[in-house]
């Protein structure tokens, strides 16, 4: 069974009097373990197809099936407990609660789960020395780089090992070492627990460590290529 | 349970991330409570007063009358039994502030003045509790028994008829067949009441002194019962209708004084509107630090919704935030009420305006009365309402599209 199918995906969006074609008749299919990126210019329509894979923006039209369910139909509670249960973000900035510390956003989504307290807590400490952040628990956003910042936000998303991890410009912030490091993670994650990852980005460094680039423009995709048979 | 404490500490971390702003919102719900329960409390205690020298001038929370007694309080209209009897049965049903009076109408007539007053025949030991004369503070002495022959009299009386203790005066009313009765008595006190009108109107002498005078056998015009607390009378009124029969009516000091009554009922809705019109002052402030925070942290309760937290959990967030405002000003305000009230709970003295007091029936001596009804009441209503208002940005917070939330600007 495929960890995302997307079927004839439309989304227009109006800015003034312009309509704006965001997606356009997209379709894809993302095999379970699959690591894909999703690379195109500013507007090309690659966080609007990962937003509609994470059910958090609904498409004009088509079908969106997360692990055989189609979600695109979906109310909010059960988008929302969706995104809980099976999903992993990382967004691009504004990654973290400000008012928790790094452990504590790391046990947020945990939490909302309803893990018991020290099972969160011991695996929060385990994945911040994973992502090299061993000694921060305590510190709070502020008080972080955005580099420190989006390791934890990154934490966040694969702490409960959750089917797929969705990442909009996980390395932007990031020196190149970081995200090196950062990208070495998702791939170890990908291949010792099958956890799926899409990948929105124009750094052709991440680029190079999926094992499927998708290249979208204007809304469509007009390039799919599997870069492990490459 | 668990998602409760996840955001309750939101709650609780978002409400310290501005400092200043709660710090002035907090400020500004603990003076709103204060004043809320402050005032009651004096207001109360005002009202309270009003309705304690009120009944002390009845004097008794439930009386017994003849029917026709209160249209026409004179010696034609005494209980149609036997004080003895009637006495008897008190006794015996375990009243402990009771008491029997002839109470009518009289003149009292000095060597150089007269004047109209109402004549009170009692027996002093049962009379220690009931009436607002303090019988030690007394000058010169008070009765000693039913049957003295002196006459106590207020100092304001005293002072108008031009009389003073040792000398006689004349007491004159009308038997039962409307022949004049008459009396000299020796003044033997002279009485102070927070009123000043009872110094001028009511005289003491004893019970069988003055049922000798006016010619009426074993009769009085009334008898009284104090309870424990004139708000709740009914057990007492209840024990006095099984104990009389006859042709006699049993009333409840609110019946006999419908003003006195009414001003109980009026004083608790103003609280109500009291404190509704100062929360509603309040609710300007309170709605509006919530929809500052709801509007600044948009990005966030976006976040939120999008790694999974559901929108009726945001706005429990924001409901719990509001509540724990709330809670902390009202225990604040609730705290500082109670620490103003205790050092004036002995009395305001209000003498200089002792004046206009009195043409209110009230004393010059003004005791807050802090109700836990009252600060119970205000909490209720400060959190309810707080509640309500506080559902408005709630609401808004959790209608956000997650995507939408994260990318605004």
């Amino acid at each position: 069974m495929s960890a995302v199918t997307c079927v004839d995906l439309c989304k227009t969006y109006r800015q003034g009097e312009v309509d704006i074609k965001a997606l356009d008749h997209v379709s894809i299919e993302i095999d379970k373990g699959g690591f894909v990126c999703l690379s195109a210019p500013s507007g090309g329509g690659k966080t609007t197809l990962l937003n509609a894979i994470g059910g958090l923006d609904r498409p004009d039209s088509g079908e969106v099936i997360i692990n055989g369910r189609r979600i695109d139909n979906l109310p909010k509670g059960e988008l929302a407990e969706l995104r809980l249960r099976q999903i992993g973000f990382v967004f691009q900035a504004f990654n973290l609660i400000p008012v928790l510390t790094a452990r504590e956003n790391i046990e947020f989504v945990m939490q909302v789960q309803g893990v018991p307290a020290a099972e969160r807590r011991q695996r929060a400490v385990e994945i911040l020395e994973e992502v090299g952040l061993a000694g921060l628990e305590d510190r709070r956003p502020a008080d972080m780089s955005g580099g420190q910042q989006q390791r934890v936000a990154v934490a966040r998303a694969i702490v409960s090992r959750p089917a797929l991890v969705l990442a909009d410009e996980p390395t932007a912030n990031l020196d190149s070492k970081t995200a090196d490091g950062l990208m070495e993670l998702f791939r170890e994650l990908n291949e010792h627990h099958n956890t799926t990852f899409v990948i929105a980005t124009h750094d052709k460094r991440v680029m190079s460590y999926a094992k499927r680039l998708v290249r979208m423009l204007d809304g469509r995709i007009v390039d799919d290529i599997n870069q492990d048979a490459a | 349970m668990h998602m409760f404490v996840v955001l309750a500490r939101l709650a609780w971390r978002n409400l310290w991330r501005n400092h200043r702003r709660t710090l002035i919102m907090l400020a500004a719900i603990t003076l709103g409570v204060w004043a809320m329960i402050f005032m009651t409390a004096l207001m109360r205690g005002m009202v309270s007063q009003m309705i304690a020298d009120g009944i002390s001038a009845l004097p008794g929370h439930v009386q017994v009358h003849h029917p026709d007694y209160r249209d026409d309080p004179s010696i034609a209209n005494l209980i149609p039994r036997s004080d003895t009897e009637l006495s008897a049965r008190f006794v015996d049903a375990g009243f402990v502030k009771w008491s029997s009076r002839v109470r009518v109408p009289a003149v009292i007539t000095s060597e150089y003045e007269s004047r109209g007053v109402t004549l009170l025949g009692i027996d002093p030991d049962s009379e220690r509790d009931l009436t607002f004369v303090d019988y030690d503070a007394v000058e010169g002495r008070f009765l000693s028994a039913s049957d003295d022959s002196g006459v106590v009299i207020g100092k304001k009386l005293a002072a108008t008829l031009n009389t003073e203790i040792g000398k006689r005066v004349v007491l004159m009313s009308q038997d039962p067949d409307n022949d004049i009765a008459d009396r000299g008595f020796r003044v033997i006190g002279l009485f102070e009441a927070n009123v000043q009108s009872f110094e001028e109107n009511y005289l003491f002498a004893g019970k069988a002194t003055v049922q000798k005078m006016l010619r009426i056998g074993d009769q009085v015009s009334e008898f009284v019962v104090l309870g424990e607390d004139y708000r709740d009378v009914d057990a007492e009124f209840e024990k006095v209708l099984q104990l009389v029969d006859g042709n006699v009516e049993v009333k409840r000091w609110f019946e006999l004084d419908p003003y006195l009554g009414t001003m109980l009922g009026v004083m608790d809705g103003f609280v109500l509107v009291w404190i509704v019109v100062i929360f509603l002052a309040l609710s300007f402030g309170l709605v509006n630090t919530l929809v500052m925070a709801v509007f600044e942290r948009v990005r966030e309760i976006g976040l939120m919704l999008a790694l999974g937290m559901k929108p009726i959990n945001i706005l429990g967030q924001i409901i719990i935030e509001s509540l724990l405002l709330l809670a902390i000003g009202l225990a604040l305000g609730s705290a500082l009420a109670w620490a103003t009230v205790q050092p004036i709970k002995d009395g305001i003295d209000v003498s200089i305006v002792s004046e206009g007091m009195d043409m209110w029936g009230m004393s010059s001596v003004l005791y807050p009365e802090l109700l836990l009804s009252d600060v119970v009441l205000a909490n209720v209503v400060v959190l309810v309402l707080g509640f309500l208002a506080s559902l408005s940005p709630a609401w808004r917070a959790s209608r956000y599209e997650p995507i939408e939330a994260i990318t605004k600007v």
